[in-house]
């Protein structure tokens, strides 16, 4: 299987085609709801001030996502109380919630990859073409077995946000994935969106 | 009254981290139906690699450790309020030693509140009484959030999917409910259906049936022909495991009837993911029994 390091080339992004499973090795920052309305309203629409630490965050994340990897995911996360973190259980969780969000993320950013379950929408699909990026379906709920291609967790911003919501940076070794969008405006999930609504169809007639 | 916390702290540690018999099994039989090679079968096998890991090492098969829904139905004389306590602290512990992850969010302030206890319905629990000659049960279903947001409710009659009042147009909306989700509630999920009663009871008789065990045959022989019907069509509309196309989209179907207002026909649909943890323990006397 394809092994595939971050941070990610335009040309590598672009190698890639829709059912393909890759590998992914390197660092990456996991990002749900919170941090993705937060991203947007703060440095991207800028619709809300910078408070507290969030410049310093901001200089960070510029420097690990340029073509770098976001992922969706809301980790259980043992060593809290003594802050030697280690990943316990990290599945993908839903990305569709980030539709309105991701590919102005990706864009602002120049970040090469985006890690979640379950597909999205148009939007995103436009925006792997332009900036360009693809999306990576990770095995949803298969969380022990993702946890342990987790290595290192070099830190985390934004705690406040919550353990689920927080952006953690982490290093990762021979994450299974598989592209299901990609930057040539090929997406698996609007494929299978358009088929099982024919066969919904004639079963409903019937 | 006996102090359970221990024991109810070891019912959510089996619910979080080992997978009922009844859904391993639907599982591996799901595995050989999909094609070697194919992205459907890989997930199939992955996701068995995963409930085997976790198994092993005590960690959650699912990072969404979800909604801890717990019902208990106790011998008259218990105290439901120190039984509520008991919960509530061993699930604050469960949450301390990872068996869960915090998923208490204020929806006001958007704090989590980092140990599982939000307010009296988080987690939820439904006391029942029972008699006094009968075991103390407690049950447990974790149900995470992807599955919980696919979940849907229709008013019936339709006219979109050309629904009417009858078993007919609980088929057709139940079908549409699946197509809906796609693979967002982590397909091959388990479908709770339930027919009747108003939006609140109906949402809750739709999880209710999911405590049963997938092996049980529906007494009704017309909810068990429909029950067996809609797995099969929910199967031919090949959106697969985890949406990527293949032969399971759906691993069985429950369903429940509910009385209901002469105005009133709601078909209710929970999703269950295929992470379907739940767990139940016995206590007879000194006896506790995990199943």
């Amino acid at each position: 299987m394809r092994r595939i390091n971050i941070p990610i080339s335009d040309e590598v992004i672009r190698s890639l085609h829709v059912g393909e499973p890759v590998l992914l090795n390197g660092i990456m920052v996991t990002a749900r709801d919170a941090a993705h309305k937060w991203m947007v309203e703060t440095f991207i629409k800028k619709t809300r001030p910078p408070q507290g630490d969030d410049l310093d965050v901001y200089e960070a994340l510029k420097k690990l996502l340029n073509g770098g990897v976001i992922y969706h995911c809301g980790p259980v996360v043992a060593g809290l109380e003594t802050k030697e973190y280690r990943f316990v259980a990290a599945g993908p969780t839903t990305s569709i919630r980030e539709e309105p969000y991701q590919a102005d993320v990706m864009r602002h950013f120049n970040a090469k990859g985006v890690i979640g379950k379950g597909g999205m929408g148009a939007k995103t699909l436009a925006g792997c073409q332009e900036v360009p990026f693809v999306y990576f379906h990770a095995v949803g709920g298969a969380a022990s077995y993702i946890a342990q291609t987790v290595k290192r967790v070099h830190g985390v911003y934004k705690l406040e946000f919550g353990v689920p919501e927080a952006l953690w940076v982490i290093e990762v070794e021979d994450f299974p994935v598989t592209v299901t969008m990609d930057a040539h405006g090929q997406s698996l999930h609007a494929l299978i969106e358009e088929q099982s609504q024919k066969v919904l169809q004639e079963l409903i007639a019937s | 009254m006996r102090d359970l916390t221990n024991e109810i702290l070891e019912l959510i540690r089996r619910a979080s981290t080992d997978l009922p018999a009844d859904v391993e099994k639907r599982l591996r039989e799901a595995v050989e139906r999909e094609d070697p090679g194919s992205a459907a079968r890989n997930a199939l096998e992955t996701i068995l690699k995963n409930v085997e890991l976790s198994r092993q090492n005590s960690t959650p098969i699912c990072q969404d450790t979800g909604t801890p829904i717990f019902y208990v139905r106790y011998p008259e004389g218990w105290s439901t309020r120190r039984l509520r306590e008991q919960i509530r602290n061993a699930l604050a512990e469960a949450t301390r030693r990872s068996y869960m992850r915090p998923n208490a969010v204020d929806a006001l302030t958007g704090k989590n509140t980092g140990n599982n206890l939000g307010d009296d319905d988080f987690p939820f629990i439904h006391f029942e009484e029972v008699g006094a000659d009968e075991p103390l049960v407690i049950e447990l279903m974790l149900k995470g959030g992807g599955c919980e947001n696919v979940g849907a409710q229709y008013s019936l009659p339709d006219a979109r999917l050309g629904a009417g009042r009858d078993l007919a147009g609980v088929r057709k909306v139940v079908l549409d409910a699946v197509h809906k989700a796609q693979g967002q509630g982590c397909a091959p999920g388990i479908l709770g259906v339930a027919i009747g009663g108003d939006r609140g009871s109906s949402y809750l008789a739709s999880k209710e049936v999911l405590f049963q065990s997938m092996d049980e045959s529906n007494p009704d022989p017309k909810l068990a022909e429909l029950e067996q019907r809609l797995t099969e069509e929910a199967n031919q509309l090949g959106i697969g495991p985890m949406g990527f196309g293949g032969k399971t989209t759906v691993l069985g179907t429950k369903i429940t009837g509910l009385h209901r207002l002469p105005a009133s026909y709601f078909v209710t649909v929970s999703y269950m993911c295929w992470a379907y943890r739940r767990r139940r323990m016995i206590v007879k006397g000194d006896e506790v029994i995990y199943e």
